[in-house]
């Protein structure tokens, strides 16, 4: 499988994936046909997936092509393509391609985005050598590959030549074996543990022979995390403004911040692991699950990818429904973004007018959804039931409500003197550092930085829709706050524009009864109410997922915090945490 | 710091400070949202799509619908749910599968749905029960079959 | 106008007729000992009640509606736990200190407490200089929570202490400067002669209007500031260090600060009402003969309660309404703004009162 070292020259061409005004050409093709026959069954899935591999499958949309690259090429490749412009590092995938000794091995998968013009590059690697596996680490251009190669390493036993701080970050340090080695055998190492988990001050670098990178001879290098000195104080687990359980090892001079050690997985629960071993239905209903705010958004992720993945597409009723919903939980992140921000700097008040406004959101989700937190709503295909009658009623007065109070969301707290010194040029993260440590979503368009996946590459109804994309330059707490209280108001307009006009068309496409995904790589991705959530998927055509990657959205928020912390006061790292509104669950998954 | 600044910084600081204390005045007076459960209890209705527990309606015969053939049992990816069954002979000598027992485990059911979309029959549904606390962890488990109840014939 | 004197004296001679003299006082000392203890303990129970309920009033709430009619026992159910629950005591903890920091806490504010003027005649601590007495007492207050920090052996608690020992300290500046810049005004340093001073001549903030005001507004600040209350009340900012400087106390100790913290509340609203609204002084308006005499039947102790329980109501607005300041612009607002204001605000009251244009 590994291309011959003279192709290799010609295959690290780019892979870019369909622009978004191709993706907009196709949909808005396909749209008026499917809301013009309103009786008519629904659109068939334009192929079966198959078995007989004579009939050709039209091109999966989402499908990713990754050219495979020797783990040497790795580093060169990305510093060539850092060059070309780059810089987003979307996402960083840990596979295991089994045990074969041609085909089999650990690998990543990276998927590069240039900024600029939305260009992708996907590339893989692979290493065959499942004893000690050694790839090359591209932290030095990507900050927050730091965190991903972590993770990688913890699931895979990866390690990376040029990092240095092989920890690992979800699982207990003293679990034994990678778990999510296809031939690992996690049950018999590691029964329930009684002690207190370790917690190392000490951590491995590997440090490169070579600095270009050429070899990835590598030695060890242990260092210190915090020393002995320092004054260091846990912020968490168990803390009222984690928003979850999360914890920093915060290390303070007097009041200041020097650095911060983020240590995650205190609500693990392994949902990708789980994921292999359960059919494509069955997944959906840990979505919700993931970040609880963006339950709809999440699962819309999901349900995308596996539809494209199998050629279906799905009506036009059920695109707008979905978008609405989107957006409604969007409008419900955001409100509790708001209240949550307010109750960490002690303005209980602004809490509970936000909790009062949110109530309404909830009670449009419970009528339609049956839930309020676990929406359990879309499905391959569709959506779990039809919208209830009542529900068009419900949103069009909830419109002019949300406009009315969220005045008093800028008057109590947002415009107040205290929060505005609290707020403005605290935790300043530039565009490039957004880009670099992969902060989309609110935190990447305070900074400036265009990220929006609604307008980089449409999905379900947006592109029919007029909204603006909320833009801030300052990068600081106060410019996050306002990007997402002026996102309510743009969400409401994009709710508007569609709550009168949902085509007639079928809820739900017909589907078999158990669903296969042709062979192959998907991802797909939606704005998230926290940024760009992704899901991977890797097919083998049964009935569940081989792999299936989710891209966190606050994984990066967590990420940042040290860099976004430090030199800041203790208070700040409340006011900092609180405005890139990270959910724990999406971090931990 | 030069003057100007200092005078305008705390004229439109003690502003803002006024525009929050007369929005939190406002609200002193208006109505107040809280929902007194349990004293709301009679009135308090849930949304006919609310998913309280499973639960297996029956007749007034005491029939319901469930053929026990057991796909809701595969679709759950929790193994909440547990069909027991049994072949009987029908009076006309064919072999035919009757349920005998439908356990539900409330305890690790996450409500996903899948098992009323797998029903073929329609046999089970959520209902709008939401007081569901108990003290004791083995009343989770739930049989949804009433004592004696039999199939729907058609 | 009721003068509670009348009843000391009277019950002084009762007692000197029976018992001698050391003893008598013996005995009204107890006496007034008791009478503070209890007031303490029902005005806590009071303002608690009133915090949940004007608190969730501003929330859209109700509030504690359960036990009792309008949740009315919910505090008494609460004290009722708090007393039974457990003292914990801490490993590698300094005990002694540990267990004596809440009682320098609740100590310092009970004999604050007994310097509030109740009605005319009615004061249990009255002497020549009692506003110095009340500013050197209530700091006491901060050494205990200083030594609770310090004797918990947590950071977070530690980090509390610091916080509200450089916040306290700073802020008693601002509440000492514009005691005195209505001591210029009024003369006096006895809290029952400010209180008998506004009864015949009409109330401080009128007397001294513009100056007096200011003079107001800065003391509820510092005041709130004070009392480690929101939006100053960093050293226990729930969201930053979990409980501050109270967080390893448990059970009564744990009681001790709480009931400290809503009767320093009170304390600094008594104070003001004491210093700026007459005390027990009834309001009068020049001119109206009538109006005024059905304002004298009033008794002193209800004009002096209400007034406090007005403070009150405006300090807790304030604190469910604002966010939670940051430790250096706590400073910087004491030390930029508000102590420049307070010495202006002196030097001009100064003057109005060197040029008579006080009324």
């Amino acid at each position: 499988m590994l291309p011959h070292p003279a192709l290799n020259h010609q295959l690290t061409n780019i892979m870019t994936m369909e622009t978004s005004n191709n993706n907009k050409h196709t949909e808005a093709q396909a749209q008026p046909a499917a809301a013009a026959k309103p009786a008519a069954p629904a659109a068939k899935p334009a192929v079966k997936p198959a078995p007989a591999p004579a009939a050709p499958l039209p091109p999966a949309e989402n499908e990713l092509k990754p050219v495979m690259l020797k783990p040497e090429e790795v580093y060169t490749h990305v510093a060539d393509l850092y060059e070309k412009g780059f810089t987003f590092l979307e996402c960083l995938t840990g596979m295991d391609w089994g045990t074969d000794a041609e085909t089999g091995g650990l690998g990543v998968i990276y998927q590069l985005e240039n900024p600029e013009n939305g260009e992708k590059a996907v590339f893989q690697t692979l290493t065959h050598d499942r004893e000690n596996p050694v790839l090359a680490s591209i932290t030095s251009f990507y900050d927050i590959a730091n965190i991903y190669e972590r993770e990688v390493y913890d699931f895979y036993g990866i390690r990376f030549v040029g990092h240095n701080d092989m920890r690992r970050i979800y699982l207990r340090e003293d679990w034994i074996g990678y778990p999510m080695r296809k031939d690992d055998e996690t049950e018999k190492f590691n029964p329930l543990r009684m002690t207190n988990e370790p917690l190392a001050d000490e951590t491995v670098g590997l440090k490169p022979a070579d600095e270009a990178m050429k070899t990835l001879a590598y030695s060890e290098q242990k260092h210190r995390i915090f020393q002995p000195e320092e004054y260091v104080v846990n912020i968490g687990p168990q803390h009222p403004s984690t928003h979850g359980v999360l914890h920093f090892r915060v290390s303070l001079e007097g009041e200041r911040i020097k650095k911060i050690d983020p240590v995650l997985g205190y609500i693990h629960r392994g949902v990708e692991k789980l994921n292999e071993q359960l059919t494509y239905p069955q997944t959906l209903a840990l979505t919700d699950r993931l970040d609880y705010l963006g339950a709809m958004q999440n699962r819309h992720a999901t349900c995308m990818v596996i539809e494209k993945a199998m050629r279906i597409n799905v009506s036009d009723r059920v695109k707008v429904i979905r978008t609405i919903m989107d957006e409604l939980q969007r409008i419900d992140s955001h409100i509790l973004f708001f209240s949550c921000l307010a109750q960490d700097l002690g303005a209980t008040t602004a809490f509970l007018y936000g909790f009062r406004d949110r109530e309404k959101i909830l009670d449009i989700f419970e009528e339609t959804c049956g839930g309020r937190l676990i929406l359990n709503y879309n499905t391959i295909g569709g959506v779990m039931a039809d919208i209830h009658p009542n529900f068009q009623k419900r949103v069009s007065e909830f419109i002019p409500y949300m406009r009315k109070n969220i005045k008093e969301y800028y008057d109590i707290f947002v415009n107040n003197v205290i929060f505005r010194n609290r707020a403005i040029g605290v935790g300043v993260l530039s565009k490039e550092e957004c880009i670099s440590f992969g902060c989309t979503g609110g935190t990447g368009r305070a900074a400036g930085w265009s990220n929006d996946v609604r307008k980089r590459m449409p999905y379900a109804a947006y592109d029919r829709v007029e909204f603006n994309e909320v833009l801030h330059t300052e990068g600081d707490s106060y410019a996050r706050t306002l990007v997402r209280l002026e996102e309510i108001m743009e969400s409401l307009n994009i709710i508007e524009q569609l709550i009168d006009n949902i085509p007639e068309g079928n809820f739900q496409e017909k589907m078999k009864p158990i669903i296969k995904v042709p062979e192959g790589i998907y991802y797909s991705a939606v704005e998230g109410s926290r940024g760009e959530f992704g899901a991977l998927l890797v097919s083998k055509g049964d009935k569940s997922p081989y792999r299936l990657h989710y891209r966190s959205t606050g994984l990066p928020l967590v990420a940042v915090m040290d860099h976004a912390c430090r030199n800041n006061m203790i208070a700040d790292l409340i006011t900092i945490g609180g405005t890139l509104d990270y959910v724990v669950p999406d971090i931990d998954r | 710091m030069n003057n100007e600044n200092y005078f305008a910084g705390l004229a439109s600081g003690v502003k803002s400070l006024a525009t929050g204390l007369k929005t939190t005045m406002r609200e002193f007076f208006t109505k107040k949202i809280t929902e007194q459960y349990p004293e709301n209890r009679e009135t308090l209705e849930m949304f006919d799509r609310f998913r309280g527990s499973l639960s297996m309606p029956h007749n007034e015969n005491n029939q319901h619908k469930c053929v026990g053939c057991g796909i809701c049992q595969m679709a759950c990816p929790n193994d909440t749910i547990k069909v027991t069954s049994e072949f009987v002979t029908t009076e006309d000598g064919k072999k035919k599968k009757r349920l005998v027992k439908y356990e539900y485990n409330l305890g690790s059911c996450m409500f996903c749905q899948l098992c009323t979309r797998a029903c073929p029959h329609g046999a089970i549904e959520f209902d709008q029960s939401y007081e569901n606390a108990v003290f004791d962890r083995s009343k989770l488990i739930k049989v949804l079959n009433n004592e004696g109840s039999s199939v729907v014939e058609k | 106008m009721f003068d509670f004197s009348k009843i000391s004296s009277w019950l002084h001679g009762f007692l000197t007729g029976y018992i001698p003299e050391w003893a008598a006082i013996l005995t009204e000392s107890v006496l007034v000992a008791l009478a503070i203890i209890t007031l303490y303990a029902v005005f806590a129970i009071v303002l608690i009640y009133m915090e949940r309920k004007i608190c969730a009033a501003f929330q859209c709430r109700l509030g504690p509606m359960r036990v009792g009619p309008w949740g009315t026992l919910q505090v008494f159910s609460d004290v009722f736990k708090m007393l039974t629950k457990e003292i914990i005591n801490l490993r590698k903890t300094d005990m002694f200190l540990h267990n004596l920091a809440p009682f320098l806490v609740v100590s310092a504010s009970m004999v604050t407490f007994a310097c509030l003027p109740w009605n005319k005649g009615a004061h249990m601590i009255d002497f020549n200089v009692g506003v110095f007495f009340f500013l050197a007492i209530s700091s006491v207050g901060v050494v205990g929570i200083l030594l609770a920090g310090w004797s918990s052996n947590n950071k977070y608690s530690l980090i509390g202490a610091m916080r509200s020992g450089a916040q306290i300290i700073s802020y008693e500046l601002s509440i000492g400067m514009t005691m005195l810049a209505m001591i210029c005004l009024t003369g006096t340093m006895s809290f029952s002669e400010i209180c008998e001073q506004q009864a015949v001549e009409g109330w401080n903030i009128f007397r001294g209007h513009v100056p007096a005001v200011l003079a107001f507004i800065i003391y509820l600040i510092a005041g709130n500031a004070e009392c480690n209350r929101g939006p100053f009340d960093l050293p226990e900012s729930e969201s930053e260090l979990t409980a501050g400087y109270h967080t390893e106390y448990s059970g009564m100790h744990f009681g001790y600060y709480y009931l400290a913290e809503y009767l320093n509340l009170f304390i600094c609203a008594g104070m003001a009402s004491t210093i700026f609204l007459g005390g027990w002084a009834p309001l009068h308006i020049a001119g109206l003969e009538g109006f005024n005499h059905i304002m004298d039947l009033i008794p002193g102790a209800v004009w002096f309660l209400g007034k406090a329980f007005f403070v009150v109501f405006l300090l807790m607005w304030l604190r469910w309404t604002f966010p939670r300041l940051r430790i250096d612009q706590i400073l910087s607002l004491e030390w930029k703004y508000l102590v420049p204001i307070t010495m202006f605000n002196l030097v001009l009251m100064a003057l109005l009162v060197s040029l008579g244009l006080t009324f």
